[in-house]
């Protein structure tokens, strides 16, 4: 019988057993992480950890754990608690709302939604054909992937809340005002004709009333095992480079090269970003081996919130539906978006 | 019976195509399966996370990939 299986079939009471186990589990290996590292690489191996390599070794060793315990814990609460909306509960609410209003609802429920950006052509055709306008629409696709579970995940466990507020509050921003402006656009002469024309038969169900805590708790396994599926490639090569900057890297030029001295750092770092398409799991460890070496937060987090916000698949996904033009502005008034917050970022955040 | 596999060709829709055929040849029943890749008879039946499972034009599933043994509940009283 599979892990999953067993959550099914699972009485109540099993179930929440089974979870407090879990819980005390993942609290015991998070605290023995860093004295177990230090133990096996200093005392046992007799490493010295002050040095390139030691650093270098205990920082991977190090952060992998760290990052995927913080993966598995994070993913499976937030994929529990999304259970509770759906992508027709969001629709539902943003039916009637105006413009303004409207892209403030849409970027909220665009982070609590359970959605993925495979998704994001029917969404996009469901949500214009009931009406929703298309600025609000753009609001809702913008902030579901840059406000991800993961990037909140990693900036948690590694910097802290601030830095992880100032991210949602930034990438909510982001979201609310790009699709505020491109809303203004009359964006709906670039839109696919098809688009308009679509009826939505049927009565569309509601994934999210019918579920029990078992389904729950199985969907929560069930993304923990898809997400770390999909990353752990990235993941690996990030806290490998991280690692690298870690022990090799000289402070000096980065300060001299990258920091808030350097006006053009910000969109360097943002042009840089947006063709690359990674994964915050795997930007994440290198942003935060390049803080330590002195870099601003801001430069730093202008850099993952591009790479993760906007890819080329899902820019060649959307081209189903929208024109070029809309594919251009989209990308245009994100990126200013972008650079605008790490600007504010550096200029609040003493680095 | 009539089973459709809603969603453009992702991991998640090969997925549940394999457990939907794991529950039709458990339960035994004569089943044809068929794509639906084309987005606007993906929305047409309501769904706007893919993939989605389909049975005699009934949506059953969308959004999130079942096990065999779920869908086989699911096809169960629809034989």
């Amino acid at each position: 019988m599979t892990v999953i299986d067993r959550v099914h079939t699972a009485s109540p009471r099993q179930c929440w057993v089974r979870l407090g186990a879990a819980t005390v589990a993942w609290w015991a290996l998070y605290s023995v992480n860093l004295p177990f590292w230090d133990w096996l690489l200093g005392d046992a191996a007799g490493l010295e950890l002050e040095s390139r390599l030691g650093s270098g070794i205990h920082f991977f060793l190090y952060d992998t754990v760290k990052i995927l315990l913080l993966l598995t814990g994070i993913i499976f609460l937030v994929t529990v608690l999304r259970s509770f909306m759906s992508v027709e509960r969001t629709r539902a609410l943003l039916g009637g709302k105006r413009e303004g209003v409207g892209n403030v609802a849409a970027a909220g429920l665009g982070v609590i939604t359970p959605f993925c950006s495979c998704s994001a052509v029917p969404a996009f055709i469901g949500f214009v054909a009931a009406g929703v306008p298309v600025g609000v629409t753009m609001s809702f696709l913008i902030a579901s992937p840059l406000v991800n579970e993961v990037a909140i995940a990693l900036l948690l466990g590694l910097f802290g809340w601030g830095p992880t507020l100032l991210y949602v509050g930034a990438g909510l921003t982001i979201a609310i005002v790009a699709g505020f402006v491109l809303g203004r656009m009359k964006p709906e002469r670039w839109i696919e004709p098809f688009v308009f024309e679509t009826k939505i038969g049927g009565h569309a169900i509601d994934p999210g009333m019918s579920l029990t805590w078992n389904d729950r708790i199985q969907m929560g396994l069930e993304e923990v095992g898809e997400i770390l599926k999909k990353i752990w490639p990235y993941l690996l090569v990030g806290i490998g480079i991280g690692a690298a900057i870690h022990g090799w890297a000289p402070e000096q030029w980065f300060a001299e090269h990258a920091g808030p001295e350097n006006l053009f750092a910000v969109p360097l770092a943002v042009l840089l970003g947006v063709p690359l398409y990674s994964n915050a799991a795997g930007i994440l460890p290198m942003v935060e081996a390049l803080f330590d070496k002195g870099l601003p937060m801001g430069t730093l987090l202008a850099f993952m919130m591009a790479t993760v916000a906007l890819s080329l698949p899902e820019m060649i996904l959307l081209r189903r539906v929208l024109k070029p033009q809309l594919i251009g502005l989209f990308i245009a008034v994100v990126t200013v978006g972008i650079v605008a917050v790490g600007y504010l970022f550096n200029a609040v955040i003493p680095a | 019976m009539e089973i459709k596999i809603l969603g453009h060709g992702c991991a998640n829709c090969a997925n549940l195509e394999k457990a939907a055929r794991a529950a039709a040849d458990e339960l035994g029943v004569d089943a044809t399966f068929t794509k639906v890749q084309d987005d606007a008879s993906i929305v047409g039946y309501g769904v706007m996370r893919t993939p989605g499972l389909v049975v005699d034009e009934q949506l059953l599933v969308s959004g999130r990939v079942p096990t065999a043994a779920q869908v086989k509940e699911l096809l169960e009283p629809l034989v």
